[in-house]
C-alpha cells in the first residue's frame, strides 16, 4: 500500500516558504466602496442595446444560455420607397429586457447579432437592493451605449 | 490578609485566571487565523469589524452564532447530543489545571502533572464520539468514528513522545519539568549552561509531539473527521448556535493548550534560560505566551499550506512511522539517561 508513496519532504517546506512570503507581501486588493477599480477596457462589465439596429430577429435571445433575455416586437407598414412601389414592413423593437439576475456574462448574444446591436460596455456599478430592479428594459440599456469604448480599427 | 489563603478565595481567582486566559486567548487565535490566513492567500480579511483591521470579527462572529437557533435533530438523543460540545469544553480547559504560568503561577501542582494531562486531554475524544454517535446523521457518524480512530492512533506517540521528557526529567511534575530544564546541562568554565530539551536532544520527540498534537486538534493536513468534501463537517454538521460555538472555541481553546504543553515540555516554558530568582514569577505568563504565540503560528501557517492526508495515510502514518520513532526516542533517551 504505501510503496508507491514519495516521501513528501522538500515539498511541503517548499510550500510553507510560499505562503510565508505571501503573508509578507501586499494583498493586492482594491478596497472598492473607498476606492474604484478601474476595468481594463474591453472588460465584459454590461450588455448595452442600439435600439435602431436592431431588427427583431430574436437570435439573440434564442442563443441565451440562461433565457434572460426578453423581447417583444410589431410589424410597421412603411411607405413604398418609390412612388407605385409596394408598401414595405418593418419589425419595430416594443420591449428588449435583459435580467441580470440571471444574465451570465457569457457574451453569446453580443457575438450571434448579425446587426451590431449589442455591445459590451465595461460600467459595473448597478448593483440593486431588490432583484427585480436588475430587470434592465430597453432604455436602461440604451444608456449603458454611451460608456462602450471604440471599437479596435479594423485589420488589413 | 489571611483570606488571601483561604482555599476557595484562591479557587475562585485560578477559575477566573485560567478562563479568561483561555477565552480570551481563543478569541485572539481565531482572530489571527482569519488574518493569517487570508493574508496567505493574498487577501486581506476582516477589515471594517470593530473599526480597525475588523479586530471584532471573532466577537460579532460569536454573537452571530448565540443568536442562531440552537437545533436538534428527529431521531438525536438530545441528551448527549446537549452533553457533547460540553465535554470537549471541559477537557480543553481542565489541561490548564496543570499548565504553569510562573513558578507560582499554577493551578495545581500535581506530582503526576504529566500523566494528568494526558489522561484528560484524550477526555475529548469521548466528547467528539458522543456528538458523532447523538446526531443520528450519517455524516456525523463517519465522522465521529473517524475522529475516534485517528485521536487514538495519535494519542499513542503523543503519550510516548511525552514519556521520553519525563525519563529525561525525571519527574512526571510539569513545574519539575520546567526546573529540569533550568537546571546545568553543562559548564564552560565557570558559567552553567541550561537549555529547553528540544536543544538538548530532544528535537526527534518535540516533532512527533506536535504532529501528533497537530491530528489530535483534527486540523489540516490531519482534519479527516471533518472534511468537507466529503463528510459536510463530519460529527459538527447537525450543530448550531451555541453548541457549536463551544466546539469552535473548543477547538482554538485546545490549540492554545497543546501549545503550551509543548512549550512547557520542550521549550523550557516559562522559563528563560539564565533567568532565576523572582522574576520569574513575574515574567513567566509573558514569556510562556509568547513560545504558545509561536507555536500557535506554525498550526495556523501548516493548515492554510497543506493539503488533507487521506484516511489511510493518516494511519500508515501514526502506526508505521510516529510509534516506531517514538520508542525509538525513548530508548536513545533512556540510554543516554543512564550512560551519561
Amino acid at each position: 500500500m504505501s510503496k508507491n508513496v514519495a516521501f513528501p519532504f522538500p515539498g511541503l517546506v517548499k510550500g510553507m516558504w510560499v505562503t510565508l512570503k505571501a503573508l509578507f507581501k501586499k494583498a493586492p486588493v482594491t478596497m472598492y466602496p473607498d476606492v474604484q477599480e478601474i476595468p481594463v477596457p474591453r472588460a465584459r462589465g454590461v450588455i448595452s442595446l442600439d435600439v435602431d439596429a436592431c431588427t427583431v430577429c430574436m437570435l439573440c435571445a434564442r442563443e441565451c444560455p440562461d433565457w434572460c433575455i426578453y423581447i417583444e416586437g410589431h410589424k410597421e407598414e412603411q411607405p413604398p420607397s418609390k412612388p407605385g412601389g409596394k408598401p414595405r414592413v418593418r419589425a419595430t423593437l416594443d420591449r428588449f429586457d435583459i435580467d441580470y439576475g440571471l444574465c451570465m456574462y457569457c457574451g453569446i448574444c453580443v457575438e450571434v447579432c448579425p446587426f451590431d446591436a449589442l455591445f459590451w460596455s465595461p460600467e459595473y456599478e448597478y448593483s440593486e437592493t431588490d432583484v427585480i430592479n436588475l430587470l434592465h428594459n430597453k432604455e436602461r440599456l440604451t444608456e449603458w451605449l454611451a460608456t462602450v469604448p471604440e471599437p479596435p480599427a479594423l485589420e488589413r | 490578609m489571611e483570606f488571601v489563603d483561604n482555599f476557595w478565595f484562591q479557587l475562585v481567582l485560578k477559575l477566573a485566571g485560567i478562563l479568561g486566559v483561555v477565552l480570551t486567548g481563543a478569541l485572539v487565535v481565531i482572530y489571527a487565523e482569519l488574518k493569517i490566513g487570508s493574508h496567505m492567500q493574498t487577501r486581506i480579511g476582516p477589515y471594517y469589524a470593530g473599526g480597525r483591521w475588523g479586530w471584532a470579527q471573532p466577537l460579532a462572529d460569536g454573537l452571530k452564532f448565540l443568536q442562531k437557533e440552537d437545533l436538534s435533530p428527529t431521531g438525536s438523543d438530545r441528551t448527549v447530543y446537549g452533553f457533547a460540545p460540553y465535554v470537549v469544553m471541559m477537557a480543553t480547559i481542565a489541561v490548564f489545571v496543570v499548565v504553569p504560568f510562573g513558578p507560582d503561577m499554577v493551578g495545581a501542582n500535581l506530582d503526576l502533572g504529566a500523566f494528568y494531562l494526558l489522561a484528560i486531554s484524550s477526555l475529548s475524544v469521548l466528547g467528539v464520539l458522543m456528538a458523532g454517535w447523538s446526531s443520528a446523521n450519517k455524516y456525523s457518524l463517519i465522522g465521529g468514528l473517524r475522529a475516534a480512530a485517528q485521536l487514538i492512533a495519535y494519542e499513542l506517540p503523543l503519550v510516548l513522545a511525552v514519556v521520553a521528557v519525563v525519563i529525561q526529567a525525571g519527574t512526571m511534575s510539569l513545574n519539575g519539568i520546567v526546573d529540569a530544564q533550568q537546571q546545568t546541562w553543562f559548564t564552560i568554565g565557570s558559567f552553567n549552561i541550561s537549555a529547553p530539551f528540544i536543544i538538548q536532544g530532544q528535537i526527534l520527540g518535540f516533532a512527533i509531539f506536535m504532529i501528533a498534537a497537530v491530528a489530535e486538534l483534527s486540523r489540516i493536513p490531519f482534519d479527516m473527521p471533518i472534511a468537507e468534501s466529503e463528510l459536510t463537517m463530519g460529527y459538527l454538521t447537525e450543530y448550531s448556535g451555541i453548541r457549536f460555538t463551544m466546539f469552535f472555541l473548543g477547538e482554538y481553546a485546545s490549540m492554545i493548550s497543546l501549545s503550551a504543553i509543548a512549550a512547557t515540555l520542550y521549550l523550557g516554558g516559562y522559563a528563560v534560560p539564565g533567568v532565576h530568582g523572582n522574576i520569574v514569577n513575574l515574567l513567566g505568563p509573558g514569556v510562556l505566551l509568547t513560545k504558545v504565540a509561536i507555536l500557535v503560528f506554525v498550526i495556523i501557517w501548516i493548515r492554510w499550506t497543506w493539503p488533507r492526508l487521506r484516511e489511510d495515510q493518516l494511519q500508515t502514518l501514526a502506526w508505521t512511522w510516529l510509534i516506531p520513532l517514538a520508542l525509538l526516542n525513548i530508548a536513545i533517551v533512556s540510554i543516554f539517561k543512564v550512560v551519561f
